[in-house]
């Protein structure tokens, strides 16, 4: 089966994705998925979103050569390809950008979201304010805590910030309820989903606007290494900015594609956000996938540093991709992650969101093993200043 | 079909009046409690009792019922408990039909086939699986079939007339109208548009049709029953077993008041 393919009609990577929902979201989804295969070969709608990436988002972001960490690890050269760069601060604008296009040539009046670290409702938030549209973002009260700077951010652009406190008050609960709104006022309202998560078409429409990530990289990688790269690597909670870079990659068997999950407190203990290292198939949130459950199918609580990777679940083409062993996927512990954060803040001046320290912290232990003549992306999908309060709590500080 | 929800239908018919259909969800406040009440109920005439089967993360719920599926995690309520529940409700009652009510991860935990061979074994008669659309059952309904358990579907104000009509087609046992755009619990039910769709939904199936989500008394129950074959309440039984109390006699008293009214 050719990987372009992917999903299938019914929304399935391999026995991954698919629609499990409730009834009154079936007829919402199946509009969505026609209207944006429509919308997607629309010409129109193809330059308004390629105009708005570059003017609104500021792309191309650099793929950066990150010359003193390279010299410090001593192995193959690190690239950095910088979606802290972006408008807003993180790949999730990207999604976001085309998401409302497709929400406004559906004629929705009213935007909702769900976010863990915030970055995606900051990104929500931003394009509806320039939409002029009504926007709703749902945060787990414990991720509201961790992330008083995003939520803060959220509310200057006009949008409202609704407190989760059911379950673990983290993004997952945000997903619920979002998902609770969107069934009852489905007429009106679009749902822009952050990640390569949900019912299809989701990851699919998440995938294909994050892919810009990768296909930029495809052709910056031609000009500033002469070749392909030999590892791309990326944080994986969710997964949209893993996928975002390796999706035009999948076909180029000679890249490798590695994933780097939270490891949290350390795989062993149990306290981590690794369901593609660590978790067994399930289905939440209208996909089959990799989750982390107990014997009786409950959906376990996770831990993570990173308020962004703090997720039970995974993108199911993250899942198929490591069945079919295309993709590799690792984890990096919080402990790792924050060394790395203050690594590349002082080696590089370029201070990354702790989600990005995941696989900056993995690019620390490979790079060492290979080759000077070889080369590896990491995708930067964010950038830091918002994990500060947080970086400072853990070091006893406060501000 | 499991014969005991067919008779409850065509008994409730002869009788001139529509079947009472209630939900509470197993192990809240806790799995005793949850016998009690169960017994209590067919006392004042519920019919069929739908049973949640708790989840840690209730996509379909309003506050109510999120808070009965945290009650019963918090005693650690699970699959296997609700089974052994059903068995125990067994030995005393045989004319009640139970539906477990719930979301794919935790039914999938024991596996389809194995889910069956217990249902079959304890005398459950249908599942309604909530985040189970009809593209997404084929193991379900396979192993249902086998063994004669019904599976209930979901057929929503959104639902198109083609799609109802493939829905009805693979249903079992009773359609499970759901009246608003929303969660369990709402508040916006409209009893006329109700009505209009479930008239034209009786079109495409003899099967018995329940309505439910926002039906909390009887003057709601008595609003959209002369176009339904059952009604199903669910939040308000939560509420009141949430809120303590003489659990038994307020359960007893919201069923009486319900029965009546569909009487």
């Amino acid at each position: 089966m050719s990987e372009e393919l992917m999903p299938d009609k019914n929304g399935r990577f391999g026995i991954y994705g698919g629609r499990y929902v409730a009834e009154t979201l079936v007829p919402a989804l199946e509009e969505l998925s026609d209207q944006y295969e429509l919308i997607k070969k629309d010409n129109k709608f193809i330059e308004e979103f390629r105009s708005d990436l570059a003017h609104y988002v500021g792309r191309p972001s650099p793929l950066y050569f990150a010359k003193r960490w390279t010299e410090l690890l001593g192995g193959a050269k690190i690239y950095l390809k910088r979606e802290d760069l972006n408008h807003t601060g993180a790949h999730k604008i990207n999604n976001t950008v085309g998401q409302i296009l497709l929400a406004k040539h559906m004629g929705k009046k009213r935007i909702i979201a769900e976010t863990g670290a915030g970055q995606h409702g900051v990104a929500t938030a931003s394009v509806a304010a320039r939409h002029g549209l009504e926007c709703i973002v749902y945060m787990g009260e414990e991720d509201i805590k961790r992330q008083s700077l995003n939520v803060f951010r959220i509310k200057l652009l006009g949008a409202k910030v609704v407190g989760v406190s059911s379950g673990t008050s983290t993004l997952k609960d945000a997903m619920n309820e979002a998902m609770r709104d969107w069934v009852t006022n489905v007429d009106d309202t679009y749902y822009i989903i952050g990640s390569v998560a949900g019912p299809h078409p989701y990851p699919q429409i998440v995938r294909d606007f994050n892919a810009v990530v990768g296909e930029e990289v495809l052709e910056q990688s031609q000009i500033e290494i002469g070749k392909d790269p030999d590892v791309l690597v990326a944080c994986v909670g969710g997964g949209s900015n893993a996928m975002g870079l390796f999706y035009p990659f999948i076909e180029k068997k000679n890249v490798r594609l590695v994933g780097v999950e939270a490891g949290g407190l350390g795989l062993s203990t149990g306290k981590h956000a690794a369901p593609l290292n660590d978790g067994k198939q399930g289905v939440l949130h209208g996909m089959r996938t990799y989750l982390m459950q107990d014997e009786s199918g409950q959906v376990t609580e996770t831990h993570s540093v990173s308020a962004g990777l703090d997720y039970p679940g995974v993108g199911p083409e993250h899942a198929w991709l490591k069945d079919i062993g295309r993709a590799e996927y690792v984890t990096a512990d919080d402990e790792q992650a924050l060394e790395a954060f203050k690594e590349l803040t002082r080696v590089e001046g370029i201070m990354p969101a702790l989600e990005t320290a995941h696989g900056i912290a993995h690019v620390k232990e490979l790079a060492p093993t290979m080759n000077k003549d070889q080369s590896i992306v990491v995708n930067v999908s964010g950038r830091g200043d918002k994990d500060i309060n947080t970086v400072a709590s853990i070091e006893g500080i406060e501000l | 079909m499991s014969s005991r929800i067919k008779e409850i239908f065509s008994r409730v018919k002869t009788e001139n009046r529509k079947a009472l259909i209630n939900y509470i969800v197993s192990g809240d406040p806790n799995i005793e409690t949850t016998l009690d009440i169960m017994n209590a109920m067919v006392e004042e005439g519920v019919d069929i009792i739908e049973l949640g089967v708790p989840f840690s993360d209730p996509m379909a719920e309003g506050v109510s019922i999120q808070k009965g599926h945290e009650r019963a995690l918090e005693n650690g309520t699970s699959l296997r408990d609700t089974f052994k529940l059903v068995e125990k409700f067994r030995e005393t009652n045989i004319e009640t039909a139970i539906v477990f009510m719930g979301y794919m991860n935790t039914f999938e935990s024991l596996g389809a086939q194995e889910f069956m061979i217990e249902a079959d074994k304890v005398g459950l008669d249908g599942i309604l699986i909530v985040d189970m659309p009809p593209e997404e059952s084929s193991d379900f309904t396979k192993y249902a079939e086998e063994r004669s358990i019904d599976i209930i579907r979901l057929i929503a104000p959104t639902t198109s007339s083609a799609r109802s009509k493939i829905i009805c087609s693979q249903a079992s046992g009773y359609i499970y109208y759901i009246s608003v755009k929303g969660i369990t619990g709402a508040g916006n039910l409209d009893a006329e548009d109700v009505k209009i769709n479930v008239k034209e939904l009786k079109q495409h199936t003899n099967l018995p049709i329940a309505i439910g989500f926002g039906i909390k008394d009887s003057a709601s129950a008595s609003s959209v029953k002369e176009v339904a074959d059952g009604i199903v309440v669910g939040s308000v039984f939560v509420d009141l077993i949430g809120e303590g109390g003489d659990i038994l006699k307020k359960v007893k008293d919201k069923t009486k008041e319900l029965s009546e009214a569909l009487s």
